[in-house]
């Protein structure tokens, strides 16, 4: 039995949810028989499938809390089914040692919402199993993950926006008027909710409002600045850093499962959602006889391929500026008011688009410095928020390798068009 | 007509007492402990069945001389009933109403109905909580917020299909909703009484002795008149704890929430009970973000715990609001010179001090205090217990000795049974009837209250934390059928699928005991269950009546027809059934 016990995920024996479900009895997880040798203390409390066809739940609310002494029998938890929310109860007597996935988080049918412990004693040991267990779940089970991503496209919700927020004005503040003397933190209630949401330190945050409370808007700044600064989740393999889009391939098992990072769900979820875009190709043949020219005369200046293209594009939008809008009402074109043109870069096992911002007002020296800056940034992982998001732009893929590659867009506002270029090196523009 | 009356009069009682026995909610204690009131017991809800005849709008000086129960209005009878057995006087009025809110209207308009010369006084506004600083104003404040928080709530409108872009709205136009319909119902309250021939007495009312009231308007010379039978109606003010200064701008109660004069950015509420939880629902729809100050461990403690612990869920936790519970808020503060309100708070056991909040208001719902002061109880030996007029179960009233004082009654919030609109109302109507010679016990049990924040709760009867009291302390066993909202048709059509409605009964003989509703429209759907009980309706009779479909009724359908009583075959006081 024991081995049932520690794996995360058990299917569940149908015949006897079904029947279960029927009567509408409270579920929990299915052990047959309670004459089982007590192999492990801490137990797992699963998901109950409330139905045969459910395959994820809702925790609508714990009600025990975690500490608290749990009977055989009790009900513990509200998990939401589509029919009503549904009581589930504790098969053993224990402790309720450590909540896995809280209120209002969803788990998959079978997983491990909580870890109960037979003892006392064993809360602690059951604490440090949850905490060991929960990190490689988080990307996939939590949908309160702090809302930085690194996107492609401006498909992801509203939230987005409020990443891009500027972010300067968090600092580390040791006193402010309300706070009387670093004692109190006056924080509005809805800033505290945000601020357990995101993690946010509250004693950390410069409060903006009224009589400089922390407002809502204060924590949302301070979430976004504090994971832009730190690393992304942990990439697999070696550190090699390389233009190319093909993965690194190292220290890959065969055969097993690895959750994305975020970073890789994020360009994969923007990468389907692309597939709603109504695009069209546009193939068109040109000699660029006059570009290798230039480019020879001012490559020793410094300037790259890439701002070249960046600034011809922006030059060609100024003269067709229905290209640079998007369409999100479906009744009416809406004119970008500036011409930003983000460029892909390739980085460990993920993609990011740092942005050029007024890329045809910009002269083609400070684009190249510009473009030079941000890729050394993107390598490093330090591009701050307003540096690689933004409302509408035109993203252009370059890829030395591939002659003629027909990207694909994220993005509510999109138009495509792919140019292979006849010259040793290929290049692709997407424009979303 | 004498004649007339006195045929039907032997009928109505029989039909009456047919009905009596076979209700199960049928008190003993409310026959007349006196043998000088006739026997005709009335149910709420039944006054008018027995009575197959109406009388047409009659003259004043024939009426005084009609009752409805039969008996002729002669000045004998009103010798027997009166305790002190001296010579009967002629009257200004027959019966005088001491305060023109809901109570006393509704006093007021009964009594016309019987023949009764009515006379009203009304020192301030007529309507007076209600119309003017409660129930009308806060529920036109309702609509607006519930239609904002619909139109802001994208997510739930997607899911229709729909989408709103920019929903917004005008502070003074929201106020200014909600002030007209005060005035216009105000008006409609006055011209109702005008027109039935009720004497509205401007000035601040006073009990001079038995039978006589004083009123008068300050400053200027009083009147004195007599009244056969005395109603006091006065109602109640916001009850403002000690320590809380309250300037009308900041720091505010209900009275000044109401005229909305500003949406602050951070609200305090002190207290969260039903008013405290409709104004957290209106201020968060307009934008506020709201704290709540309760003194009790439980948020929203007067609601039955499974329904509060929903109502936490779905009306709090997701809105921008935040709690301390346990705690009392010592002193509270006005802003003035650019700081903020300064709330101290204490620990309610230990009374330690335990945080102190900065904000832009706050809102004082700490309950009502009984409007009694200057009322000249004294003057008749009433003593007020915290304020409120002692009554017995026929609001009759009852002074310091603890005999009751003769032609004297007092309904509404000024006694404090029941601090809300309908049952002054209804209290007023008992009265009524009593002094029309039909006694008259109403069942406060059968009386509904809601709470009308979005979405609704409703409640009648008991929780099941008192049922289960009640059951063990009689002896016998209760049951709970529960259904959500999630499997009803029509909230699922209106997307509001987040709901509860349970019915506490007894398991033996299907008496409804109590039933709360949470969800849409909680507030309207209510009444089947409280018909139910006024008219002692069991679970086994009502689950064959057919809801339409589909409606939102059906919630209650899915809990009658889902209870069990043990010994359903008893036979039920069905009517014939008519052949359509």
């Amino acid at each position: 039995m024991a081995h049932l016990l520690n794996t995360t995920f058990i299917p569940t024996p149908s015949p006897s949810l079904r029947r279960h479900a029927t009567t509408l009895s409270p579920l929990t997880q299915i052990i047959p028989t309670q004459k089982t040798q007590v192999q492990s203390k801490i137990r797992e409390i699963f998901m109950p499938a409330l139905s045969s066809t459910m395959t994820e739940g809702k925790i609508v609310s714990w009600v025990k809390s975690e500490g608290d002494k749990l009977a055989k029998g009790e009900s513990v938890v509200v998990v939401e089914s589509d029919k009503a929310d549904m009581d589930v109860e504790t098969f053993y007597d224990g402790y309720l040692a450590a909540i896995i996935v809280e209120d209002g988080n969803s788990a998959p049918v079978g997983s491990a919402i909580a870890f109960l412990a037979e003892t006392e004693d064993e809360i602690a040991q059951a604490k440090s199993k949850a905490s060991t267990s929960s990190s490689p779940s988080d990307p996939s089970s939590s949908p309160t993950s702090p809302p930085v991503e690194v996107t492609a496209g401006d498909s992801s919700s509203v939230g987005q926006q409020v990443v891009e927020k500027t972010v300067s004005k968090v600092m580390v503040s040791s006193s402010h008027p309300a706070a009387d003397g670093g004692k109190r933190i006056v924080a509005s209630p809805y800033a505290k909710k945000l601020a357990k949401e995101l993690k946010v330190d509250l004693s950390g945050v410069l409060g903006s409002g009224p009589m400089g409370r922390i407002v809502a808007k204060d924590i949302e700044a301070a979430a976004a600045t504090a994971s832009a600064v730190v690393a992304e989740a942990p990439q697999p393999g070696g550190g090699s850093i390389s233009v190319a889009k093909t993965p690194a391939g190292s220290g890959i098992e065969l055969g097993t499962a690895v959750p994305f990072t975020t970073m890789q769900g994020a360009v994969s979820r923007n990468m389907v959602e692309s597939l709603a875009v109504p695009t069209f190709r546009v193939g068109y043949t040109i000699t660029t006889d006059a570009l290798d020219a230039l480019y020879k005369k001012i490559k020793s200046k410094g300037v790259t391929m890439t701002a070249l293209l960046a600034k011809a594009t922006a030059l060609a939008l100024v003269k067709h500026p229905v290209v640079n809008s998007s369409c999100r009402d479906g009744k009416s074109f809406m004119y970008n008011s500036s011409i930003n043109i983000a460029v892909a870069v390739a980085i460990d096992s993920g993609l990011i688009t740092p942005v050029l911002r007024d890329a045809d007002k910009v002269d083609i020296y400070t684009l190249s410095r510009k473009w030079k800056e941000l890729v050394d940034k993107a390598r490093a992982k330090q591009l701050q928020p307003h540096e690689y998001t933004t409302d509408r732009k035109i993203s252009v893929v370059l890829d030395w390798m591939i002659r003629d590659l027909r990207g694909t867009v994220g993005g509510s506002q999109s138009i495509f068009s792919g140019i292979p270029h006849h010259a040793e090196s290929g290049c692709c523009w997407m424009i979303q | 007509m004498q004649s007339s009356i006195s045929l039907s009069t032997p009928q109505s009682h029989s039909s009456l007492t047919a009905i009596a026995r076979s209700n199960y909610k049928f008190e003993p204690s409310s026959i007349a402990p006196s043998s000088n009131k006739p026997l005709n017991i009335r149910f709420c809800g039944l006054r008018r069945e027995a009575l197959a005849f109406s009388f047409p709008q009659p003259k004043r000086c024939e009426l005084q001389r009609v009752a409805v129960s039969g008996r002729g209005r002669s000045k004998k009878v009103s010798a027997s009933l009166s305790d002190n057995g001296g010579p009967p006087k002629s009257f200004d009025y027959d019966l005088v109403i001491i305060g023109a809110g809901v109570g006393g209207h509704g006093a007021a308009l009964h009594a016309v109905e019987k023949g009764l010369k009515t006379a009203i006084i009304e020192g301030d506004v007529v309507g007076g909580t209600c119309v003017n600083r409660g129930c009308v104003p806060s529920k036109a404040l309702l609509a607006v917020s519930g239609r904002m928080r619909e139109l802001q709530n994208e997510h739930h409108l997607k899911a229709l299909g729909l989408q709103v872009s920019a929903a917004g709205y005008d502070r003074q136009g929201v106020a200014d909703h909600a002030n007209n319909l005060a005035s216009k119902i105000r008006n409609n309250l006055t011209n109702s009484m005008k027109a039935l021939g009720v004497d509205i007495l401007t000035g601040f009312g006073t009990v001079l002795g038995p039978q006589k009231v004083k009123y008068g308007k300050v400053g200027f010379t009083d009147n004195v008149i007599t009244a056969k039978d005395i109603i006091i109606a006065t109602g109640s003010i916001p009850f403002v704890p000690q320590g809380i200064e309250v300037d009308g701008k900041t720091v505010i109660t209900s009275d000044h929430a109401l005229k909305l004069e500003f949406v602050p950015d951070w609200i305090v509420i002190v207290g969260s009970g039903y008013i405290g939880l409709e104004f957290s629902d209106v201020y968060t729809a307009l934008g506020s973000e709201v704290t709540f100050i309760e003194a009790l461990d439980q948020l929203m403690p007067g609601f039955d715990p499974e329904i509060g612990k929903l109502a936490q869920r779905i009306l709090i936790n997701p809105r921008k609001i935040d709690y301390h519970t346990g705690v009392f808020a010592t002193k509270i503060t006005p802003a003035k010179d650019g700081k903020p309100v300064i709330i101290e708070l204490i620990d309610a056991k230990t009374k330690e001090p335990k945080d102190t909040l900065e904000v832009d208001a706050a809102l004082i719902a700490t309950g009502r205090a009984p409007f009694t002061n200057g009322l000249g109880l004294e003057n008749i030996n009433v003593v007020t217990q915290r304020g409120f007029v002692p009554v017995d179960e026929r609001m009759r009233v009852i002074d310091a000795d603890g005999n009751l004082v003769p032609h004297l009654y007092c309904i509404g919030d000024a006694n404090g049974k029941m601090m809300l609109a309908h049952a002054a109302s209804a209290q007023g109507i008992s009265v009524v009837e009593q002094v029309t010679g039909s006694d008259h016990v109403l069942n406060h049990l059968s009386i509904p209250a809601a709470c009308f924040t979005h979405p609704e709760i409703s409640m009648v009867g008991l929780t099941e934390p008192q049922a289960r009291e009640k059951a063990e302390k009689e002896g016998f066993e209760i049951s709970i059928a529960k259904t959500s909202f999630k499997a009803n048709t029509k909230a699922l059509a209106e997307n509001e699928g987040e709901g509860l409605a349970k019915l506490i009964y007894r398991s033996d003989n299907g008496e409804i005991l109590g039933v709360h509703i949470f969800g849409l429209h909680a507030a309207d759907l209510i009444h089947e269950a409280s018909n139910a009980i006024a008219l002692g309706t069991r679970v086994q009779d009502i689950k064959f009546a057919v809801h339409a479909h589909p409606t939102l009724s059906e919630v209650l359908d899915e809990l009658f027809k889902s209870a069990k009583v043990n010994n359903a075959h008893v036979t039920s006081p069905f009517r014939e059934p008519v052949a359509v």
